[in-house]
């Protein structure tokens, strides 16, 4: 299948309206590759970091480098799953009910998902607890439904399911991993400091995932401040149908360049 | 600086007349000189924490106040805003912070707590008068959840300690455990013994002289309540602090542990021993009253102090933990904004119509 095909197909989707990554890529028609979908997940819109969703099973299971590999890998399987199922039937599903038919699609996969974890992976099935079923309501399989998945084919929704999969892992195994280290002195498990301090155990409790959070967040945001751009309503996948004019009004009074 | 306490203070007088919003009157009231106050004021503070914890406490100071410092300047430079350190303000908060410190406390967790302290507490807001949690209990509480070990090892007070033997670290320190009077009298209260290998013949109460004078188990800076309450004092005459907020704490702490504080009978508590130990009169004077995280008007400054002085009676009394100054003061500071909300004074010639 083309790219041309596969864009007629989206054009035929839910909303009618490009996907995320075509206004993000400068609004190339035929420049999105499955290659650059998963990059997109991965780093440019990577669902912690650049999107800031999912944050509560980020702060919540990051206590150790294992526990955000478990909680990553699980929301990755259900994502991608739920990825294509619903980007196959997404001509089949009436546009006004859609919210709840992406919900059942992906609390299916999350029983399936908690099943296996239950059966297989016991301790850390424990370990991560309530936040297993939450997957239901992570927002950021449910925005990858209704931003990507419901207007793509089934193979680009396949890839950015896996790039926002492998992104959300990645960055809770960094964040995991450094409050596993500052708060217990290892990283998966591994003495790596030799308990040459005795560890702070702030870093395991609640307030250590929020400084864990926003510092790892400040870090990158300093790094990638310059590659980063302000494109204001145009990369809106959301098409909110705001005028020029009040648009530049909400600009001016938010002093952010127009992005809603 | 922008931020620097009164109104007006900031104005750059380089024209000749300046056209400005209310209020036209500056007054001479800098961060500095504020700061400048408190840090003499903790002097008989420092000096009695070190005349009865020793040499080293003197140390715990200099490295806080080092550590406050340095995070301040560079966490300024980082975010590329103006350099801050000279108003005093880090100076104070690390000051406030060692006092807030065990003696035998390890020197690398002190640097931590004042980055922490001043980085956390402070800077991430914007800095010196945008924080809404005293910056040093901030850093205190970051220490108290990361080593409680290390922030509960008391060790007893020995009259002329400054001139005595030097520990040389954290081994020589702990080898003497003590507890704090609040510990004893919780024990007591509780009818249970102290865990850490105390006999019953240490479970007697300190006198009120000791407590008042100094001599007892337990920050730098809480051994002492007289040389506490001269810095205080100190600060009222110097009119750096208002009296509402001291005087609504102490006395609610002091009403409740009264009416509550006996073992099953109403009004058998002892509020004097409750006042004079722990870090009571610290809190009071010189942490509910800093000026970013407490209300405006007098009205509101009073009802921070109730506040205050109600959940200090009610941690101190009713939970396992037997301090609850610093968690009481942080929990007001949250509720601060609230409180300036609801206490906004009548403007002249305002307020409702007569009927």
């Amino acid at each position: 299948m083309s790219d041309n095909a596969e864009n007629k197909a989206a054009g035929g989707g839910a909303s009618g309206s490009a996907g995320a990554l075509d206004a993000a890529n400068a609004g190339g028609s035929a420049g999105a590759n499955l290659l650059t979908v998963f990059r997109n997940g991965l780093l440019d819109e990577n669902p912690t970091f650049r999107l800031i969703l999912g944050t509560c099973p980020t702060l919540a299971v990051t206590t150790s480098a294992v526990n955000g590999v478990g909680m990553g890998l699980s929301a990755m399987a259900v994502l991608i799953c739920s990825n294509i199922v619903i980007s196959l039937i997404r001509n089949l599903i009436p546009d006004t009910v859609r919210i709840p038919a992406f919900i059942t699609v992906i609390a299916g996969f999350v029983t399936i998902v908690d099943l296996l974890l239950h059966a297989f992976v016991p301790s850390l099935y424990s370990a991560l607890g309530i936040f297993i079923p939450l997957i239901v309501v992570n927002c950021i399989i449910l925005a990858r439904a209704e931003m990507f998945a419901c207007k793509n084919s089934v193979a680009r929704s396949a890839a950015d399911g896996l790039g926002m999969g492998v992104g959300f892992t990645a960055a809770l195994i960094l964040i995991g991993s450094l409050r596993e280290f500052l708060g217990n002195g290892t990283i998966f498990g591994i003495d790596l400091t030799q308990r040459l301090f005795s560890p702070a155990a702030l870093m395991l409790l609640p307030p250590g995932g929020f400084l864990a959070y926003g510092a790892v967040l400040a870090v990158i945001n300093k790094v990638t401040r310059n590659k980063t751009a302000v494109v204001g309503c145009d990369a809106c996948p959301l098409r909110c149908g705001m005028k020029d004019g009040e648009r530049a009004g909400l600009a001016d009074a938010r002093g952010n360049g127009g992005a809603v | 600086m922008p931020d620097s306490g009164p109104a007006g203070t900031g104005m750059a007088f380089d024209e000749k007349y300046t056209v400005t919003a209310s209020p036209h009157i500056a007054s001479d009231i800098t961060t500095g000189r504020v700061m400048r106050d408190v840090l003499i004021a903790l002097i008989p503070a420092v000096l009695a924490g070190a005349w009865f914890f020793g040499a080293r406490t003197l140390l715990v100071c200099a490295v806080t106040v080092a550590a406050c410092v340095a995070a301040e300047f560079f966490s300024r430079k980082i975010m590329r805003r103006e350099n801050t350190t000279g108003d005093l303000s880090a100076a104070v908060t690390g000051l406030l912070l060692a006092l807030n410190l065990p003696p035998s406390i390890e020197l690398w967790m002190a640097v931590v707590g004042g980055a922490a302290a001043i980085v956390i507490g402070k800077q991430i807001f914007g800095g010196i008068g945008q924080n809404f949690m005293n910056p040093a209990l901030v850093g205190r509480v970051v220490m108290l959840t990361s080593w409680g070990a290390s922030m509960t090892r008391w060790s007893p007070a020995v009259s002329g300690a400054l001139f005595g033997a030097m520990p040389t670290g954290g081994g020589a320190v702990d080898a003497v455990s003590a507890a704090t009077p609040l510990a004893l009298a919780k024990a007591l209260f509780t009818g249970g013994g102290l865990t850490e290998g105390l006999s019953q013949a240490t479970l007697a109460l300190p006198s009120y002289s000791a407590l008042f004078l100094g001599g007892v188990a337990g920050c730098i800076g809480e051994t002492s309540a007289l040389a506490v309450l001269l810095g205080g004092l100190y600060l009222l005459c110097r009119r750096v602090i208002t009296w509402h907020i001291p005087a609504a704490f102490l006395g609610s702490a002091a009403l409740l542990t009264w009416a509550f504080g006996g073992r099953g009978t109403l009004f058998g508590g002892d509020p004097l021993y409750q006042i004079l130990s722990g870090g009571l009169f610290l809190g009071a004077f010189f942490m509910a009253t800093d000026y970013s995280t407490s209300p405006m008007t007098k009205k509101g400054k009073l009802i921070m102090g109730l506040g205050c002085g109600v959940l200090t009676a009610v941690i101190r009394l009713f939970t396992t933990s037997p301090e609850g100054v610093s968690y009481s003061i942080l929990i007001m500071n949250v509720v601060v904004p609230l409180i300036d909300r609801y206490t906004i004074p009548t403007v002249f010639g305002g307020g409702k119509p007569h009927e």
